[in-house]
């Protein structure tokens, strides 16, 4: 499991030059004031992760269970409460924030996401399907799947089989992100290349639990 | 304004001199050859610019050897040098393509005066 978490906004994409004046794709991630709200502990709740708070959010607008719940642990109301699964949780404490600090120049990041919505869709968007001809032939036919079984025997369809259905709006994870700068300052955090989800998405941001697994 | 409009300020350069076009520019590239660096300039037409921010580019024709020439060039990149402004052509239209297919005299650009 992750040692280190954090919660951030995307922001959206754009580009950099590195040292040598080639272009490195990056995302930019907002961490917006990122705070510990109660700890969660192997004695006390059986695992061990921060539940955290981010933003702002008007303390008369909270129905009272919550307000009274960032009020015993003395935080400010953030927009929503979320935890952070990690092996250690003992150099935490409530109401720590929790910067873009933690992260530093060319670590590597894991990113989870709720990537966008994608609606219903074919076998090819969704499954990778290579779909059929263009011609020789086939007629109203170039998107769909083929066959999807076989005949008298078992005169059914195995299930799990690969159909058009809902696609994207499903929790996302993208491994071994490069950080290429967190910039303390305006608390961005910027990783190199794509991050799941829409601009405006609440990302978990955790450091790399496969990185050893990366030839480096 | 864009969110990400803070971090595109740091990339961006701000020692571009104002062209278009139709204008001819000398465009010094720097070039690594085996750990050396040297500047090489390209001098040509410009016939296209495009894109906004970080990443706008723009697209340099000369004519080398009787043979056309494109280069396009990021407009901030850091191996630019330096863009040189050498005249200014009185065009009617933002993209030239219409030079690929002329030759000789017709694929002149005039002068603006």
């Amino acid at each position: 499991m992750a040692t280190k978490a954090i919660i951030g906004k995307k922001l959206g994409m754009t580009q950099l030059w590195d040292d040598d004046g080639r272009v490195v794709p990056v995302t930019v991630l907002r961490v917006d004031r990122c705070r510990v709200v109660q700890m969660k502990t192997i004695d006390t709740d059986g695992y061990s992760a921060l539940q955290v708070t981010w933003g702002h959010t008007d303390p008369d607008r909270l129905i009272s269970p919550l307000r009274g719940h960032f009020e015993a642990h003395g935080v400010e109301p953030g927009t929503a409460l979320v935890e952070l699964r990690l092996d250690d949780v003992s150099e935490f404490s409530v109401g720590q924030e929790i910067g873009v600090d933690v992260l530093a120049d060319g670590e590597l990041v894991d990113v989870t996401a709720v990537s966008k919505g994608k609606g219903f869709t074919g076998v090819m968007k969704r499954h990778g399907f290579s779909g059929q001809g263009a011609s020789h032939g086939a007629h109203k036919i170039h998107r769909q799947p083929g066959a999807v079984g076989q005949c008298a025997t078992p005169s059914r369809i195995f299930k799990g089989r690969k159909m058009p259905g809902r696609h994207g709006g499903r929790k996302t994870t993208t491994l071994n992100l490069q950080v290429v700068r967190s910039d303390v300052e305006r608390d961005l955090l910027l990783l190199k290349g794509s991050v799941p989800g829409p601009r405006g998405a609440r990302v978990v941001i955790r450091n790399a639990v496969k990185a050893s697994a990366l030839k480096v | 304004m864009q969110p990400t409009d803070l971090v595109d300020a740091q990339s961006l350069r701000d020692d571009i001199p104002v062209f278009r076009a139709g204008d001819t520019v000398k465009v010094h590239v720097r070039v690594v050859e085996g750990g050396r660096e040297r500047v090489q300039v390209f001098q040509g037409i410009v016939i296209a610019k495009r894109g906004s921010g970080p990443r706008a580019s723009f697209t340099v024709r000369k004519v080398s050897f009787d043979v056309g020439v494109e280069r396009t060039f990021p407009l901030h990149a850091p191996s630019i040098k330096q863009i040189e402004v050498v005249s200014r052509g009185d065009v009617r239209r933002a993209k030239l393509y219409y030079l690929r297919d002329r030759v000789g005299k017709a694929a002149r650009v005039k002068e603006l005066r």
